[in-house]
């Protein structure tokens, strides 16, 4: 009984902020920069046509860093704007618990962060039409960017939860996502190897984005990733409902 | 009915709330006052377990709003300072939200939000999106919420902040007309609302209950209560003032205004319980003055605020 009535709330308040994202122009705004820059990247920059291969390995190469700006920017107003137009008042006195609402808002920002993914549909169809690319990889790179950039949105929802500004929730999000993709980016691993012992080398690139993403990217999907990224979303979920209980506090 | 037990609350090491207890029954509706800054508006976030209190605690019909959050919560309904609402929300979509966050659904869910529009006067507006809104139409949307889902218990902080004088009107006859078979607590530093629409006033000032009266008993700590003010046709005023000094039953007398033959004076009485006004008539009458108004002075509860929520430098 109980768990229906979670599972009633937590999909009360994920529809509210889906709508909250297309009744404003943001969603809009939000899927035609990601769609735009995505195919710069893909097709300017890496030379998707030059390449010769019909793999999406130039496209799924852009995203943690296309992420790395364009998710916080998703994630931002998710608590800033119900601190700043006072409605969190409302909405921490309903009669709901703050991980229903917590979740509600994560899935809600997740699922909108799928519409834009599944929106980039058309890249397949292009690989699909000038070769024959292997669909599954291409399923696993999809299942891996979705569960990226679901660990991103759970960095910008508890930033979003520290203050009401939502540039500086941006800002924020945006360094810690930053080190957590650099942890695992090579040039950065290479200055780093230099100067430690090898098991430091393993813990950092183990805890960045980048790394696991990149071991979905060959294709195979392995339960160590997917926990990674559930984990990551779990303890920011859970540092979130900290925040908020403690700024209740305050 | 709404218990609060010896609330407390620190910020940081500033004590905002000192120590607050009363009870709210059916049927009841207590007014809240303070000065600016007196700790109202914390008080009630506490109650309805916005933010935790840092000792004490507050009963809302049997559930610890600390311990029992949610089946607390159930039962308020709460219309915060300033009526925040979603902007970007038409009205009957945010009022649907409300209604599903309350656990209706289906044709019940349409019934409670058609009910709440009706009552707060919503029909011309329902499919406007709300930032389009006036702020007095704001305010009833929000209102719309708390009294969605027919709680039984409200608390409703500044209710008619911002309205203008129709639309307070408005918002005090709903008030009244729901306070039957509810408790409801309002915050107002209005002191004629709080007259015309609470059974019980609370005054608190820094962060203390400083008084728990019915606002009739509050106008009566007035100085002025039962002081007779008076206008007379006297020629010669000296003479006036000295026949009243003599009325037994009066205190004293200060004259307010002597112009040609007007003479108006204020007389106070030694105790209030035995009524002058008789005698100082009767008197005047057997001298043959002509008296043109006569007035008992029910009190001035601005007075009484200000007495009662007077700074006190703080050591």
């Amino acid at each position: 009984m109980r768990t229906s009535e979670i599972m009633r709330n937590i999909k009360t308040i994920m529809k509210r902020e889906i709508k909250g994202y297309f009744e404003s122009p943001l969603a809009y705004v939000f899927i035609v920069i990601f769609l735009l820059l995505i195919g710069f990247f893909t097709f300017n920059v890496t030379s998707f046509y030059e390449n010769g291969q019909a793999d999406l390995r130039a496209f799924f190469y852009w995203h943690p860093w296309l992420y790395l700006f364009l998710i916080p920017a998703a994630a931002m107003r998710l608590w800033s704007e119900e601190m700043r137009m006072k409605t969190i008042e409302l909405l921490l006195t309903f009669p709901v618990s703050v991980g229903e609402v917590i979740c509600g808002k994560f899935l809600a920002a997740w699922l909108f962060i799928g519409i834009c993914l599944s929106l980039t549909f058309p890249m397949v169809l292009t690989a699909m039409y000038l070769g024959d690319p292997d669909l599954g990889a291409i399923l696993c790179a999809y299942i891996g960017s979705f569960l990226m950039a679901g660990a991103y949105l759970s960095v910008g929802l508890m930033t979003s939860s520290f203050t009401p500004s939502q540039v500086i929730s941006f800002v924020l999000a945006v360094v810690i996502c930053l080190f957590f993709l650099l942890a695992g980016f090579s040039p950065v691993i290479d200055i780093v190897s230099g100067w430690t012992p090898q098991w430091f080398v393993g813990i950092v690139t183990n805890l960045s984005f980048l790394t696991h993403y990149n071991s979905i990217q060959r294709g195979v999907i392995d339960f160590r990733d997917i926990l990674y990224y559930f984990s990551v979303i779990v303890f920011m979920i859970f540092a979130n409902a900290l925040v908020i209980q403690n700024r209740k506090a305050a | 009915m709404i218990e609060v037990r010896n609330l407390t609350k620190f910020f940081g090491s500033r004590k905002v709330v000192d120590d607050i207890s009363f009870g709210v029954e059916k049927g009841e509706i207590l007014g809240f006052l303070g000065p600016n800054g007196a700790g109202k508006s914390t008080t009630m976030r506490m109650i309805t377990g916005f933010i935790p209190p840092s000792s004490g605690a507050a009963v809302i019909g049997g559930c610890d709003i600390s311990r029992e959050p949610i089946s607390a919560r159930k039962q308020i309904g709460y219309l915060p300072e300033n009526a925040p609402v979603y902007p970007e929300m038409l009205v009957t979509g945010f009022l649907e939200f409300v209604a599903e966050i309350r656990g209706f659904r289906g044709s019940e869910k349409k019934r409670k939000v058609d009910e709440a529009i009706e009552k707060c006067f919503l029909t011309d507006v329902r499919s406007q999106s709300i930032q389009t809104l006036s702020k007095g139409f704001k305010q009833r949307v929000c209102f719309a919420q708390s009294i969605l889902h027919d709680p039984e218990y409200l608390i409703l902080d500044e209710p008619t902040d911002g309205l203008d004088p129709n639309q307070k009107h408005e918002v005090r006859q709903m008030i009244r007309k729901m306070s039957e078979e509810k408790a409801i607590i309002l915050s107002t530093h209005i002191l004629d609302e709080m007259e015309t629409v609470c059974t019980r006033a609370i005054i608190i000032a820094g962060g203390k209950i400083v008084s728990d009266n019915t606002p009739y008993n509050l106008r009566t700590q007035s100085s002025l209560h039962g002081a007779v003010s008076l206008t007379l046709k006297a020629p010669n005023p000296d003479e006036a003032a000295a026949l009243i000094q003599t009325i037994p039953g009066v205190k004293s007398i200060k004259v307010l205004d002597h112009s040609l033959d007007d003479f108006r004076v204020r007389i106070f009485p030694e105790t209030i319980v035995n009524p002058i006004a008789g005698t100082i008539l009767s008197t005047l009458g057997e001298k043959n003055y002509e008296i043109k108004s006569i007035f008992v002075e029910q009190g001035r509860l601005d007075e009484v605020f200000r007495n009662l929520t007077a700074v006190t430098p703080q050591s």
